[in-house]
């Protein structure tokens, strides 16, 4: 898949506009379930001066905490927190190649954790590819970017409360099946416990009645 | 060969893969990612599998004969999309309830042979609600000029804010009855409680006052 490459500039340029047509995106949103002692990297290739914004929530699991570390192509620890709930981290790649960042749950003994992540590379593809634009954006054009810009903002503060409530909806559902099984399992003890205690106390006087009357003949 | 801004990435983007992100998969490893989205909203996949070959030390370019078997779940836990497709693959699906879907790829490997290495490169991109929609291609169908074209867009993604809206509206109604239904329960389990509690007191005095009265030892 677009993996054609011509000298001339305009069968280039052809190529371009349909490689924009395949849909060449550059950020990502995902969200996943890392067990208990477990650790999951992602990698992504950058080039050299852009800028990137690594943000991550912990959605649901024990305290909500998980280790996070994002090391550039040589190495090099740019961003690490242990046990954190939720970070932006904004950086400039100085360097050209293979970025990789990781999500650990390995301080966990049995609880598994949904980990949300958003990592935007770059700016948004442009709307129109259009590679000659001279004049500048008009004011229509201009306000049109701004309501852009302030729904996008919009739409990710919306995200991170979709999240939050999913991490409260969650708390409140297990608390809900919980309440349930243990108020049967505390009655039914409540019940087991009483009688065996009288069953207890009858068998303690029973057994000295019959040794009286045995030595008594 | 000009040296333009767009044909420098273009370049860049034949020696680095079209989909951004990637990870790592093993050879039967389930990887399941979760999509948290309100109704009637289109959700496009798109993955892009490399096999780590051990006599170069590389990841091969697109391997034929490996496939990956992409299974779709609504929050209902039921199956609304259960595929192979190849080595590349591009999936879609509209949710008609809202809620959590989960989407899981596992490599369906049809030669054991291939995973001699046992590595498997996923390259994977998701896209969700009005991120689906190509612009230029949208605006070449329906010819729109650029200003057009800008408020399709905005038309959209406020679309996508009222429809988020209206699920948190059901969510919250989720959660709101989940709290009656534990306010209800703690309710009525410890008044019960307190009277199992009374009544197995009582009955325990009595039985045992009569047992001794039997035994003549009160």
């Amino acid at each position: 898949m677009c993996s054609v490459m011509y000298g001339s500039p305009r069968v280039l340029l052809q190529v371009l506009w349909a490689q924009l047509l395949c849909g060449w995106v550059l950020g990502s949103e995902l969200t996943f379930e890392l067990p208990d002692n477990a650790k999951q990297c992602f990698y992504e290739d950058i080039i050299i001066g852009t800028k990137c914004t690594l943000e991550f929530q912990v959605v649901t699991g024990g305290h909500y905490d998980v280790d996070c570390r994002l090391e550039d192509p040589d190495g090099t620890t740019l961003y690490k927190e242990m046990k954190k709930q939720y970070d932006s981290f904004t950086f400039t790649a100085a360097k050209n190649g293979t970025y990789k960042f990781c999500f650990s749950n390995e301080f966990s003994t049995f609880t598994h954790k949904t980990v949300y992540f958003d990592f935007q590379v770059g700016d948004d593809p442009p709307l129109f590819p259009n590679e000659n634009r001279v004049t500048a954006l008009t004011q229509m054009e201009s306000a049109c970017v701004s309501i852009h810009e302030a729904l996008k903002s919009v739409i990710d503060y919306q995200t991170h409360f979709r999240l939050r409530e999913a991490q409260g909806r969650s708390r409140a559902e297990d608390l809900n099946t919980r309440v349930a099984f243990w108020s049967i399992g505390e009655a039914i003890i409540l019940l087991v416990v009483s009688i065996s205690q009288v069953v207890l106390l009858r068998s303690f006087f029973s057994d000295k009645k019959t040794t009286t009357t045995r030595v008594g003949s | 060969m000009m040296l333009s801004a767009p044909a420098v990435i273009f370049t860049l983007t034949l020696i680095y893969p079209s989909y951004g992100l990637y990870f790592h998969i093993g050879e039967t490893e389930k990887k399941c990612f979760i999509e948290e989205i309100p109704d009637e909203t289109m959700v496009i996949g798109k993955y892009r599998t490399q096999l780590w070959d051990k006599q170069t030390s590389s990841f091969l370019r697109s391997t034929p004969g490996l496939g990956m078997h992409v299974e779709i779940k609504d929050p209902d836990t039921k199956i609304i999309l259960s595929r192979q497709y190849g080595s590349d693959g591009r999936f879609t699906f509209t949710s008609h309830t809202p809620g959590e879907h989960q989407i899981c790829l596992h490599s369906n490997s049809t030669k054991m042979a291939l995973f001699a290495g046992g590595k498997l490169r996923v390259h994977l991109d998701i896209q969700v609600g009005e991120h689906t929609n190509n612009y230029p291609e949208i605006a070449a169908k329906d010819k729109l000029t650029e200003l057009q074209l800008r408020v399709r867009q905005l038309l959209d993604q406020v679309e996508q804010i009222q429809k988020e809206q209206n699920y948190q509206r059901y969510r919250e109604e989720r959660f709101r009855m989940t709290s009656e239904s534990t306010n209800q329960r703690v309710l009525w389990w410890s008044i019960a409680q307190t009277l199992i509690l009374i009544i197995t007191g009582i009955w325990q005095m009595k039985h045992l006052k009569s047992f001794f009265e039997a035994k003549k030892l009160v």
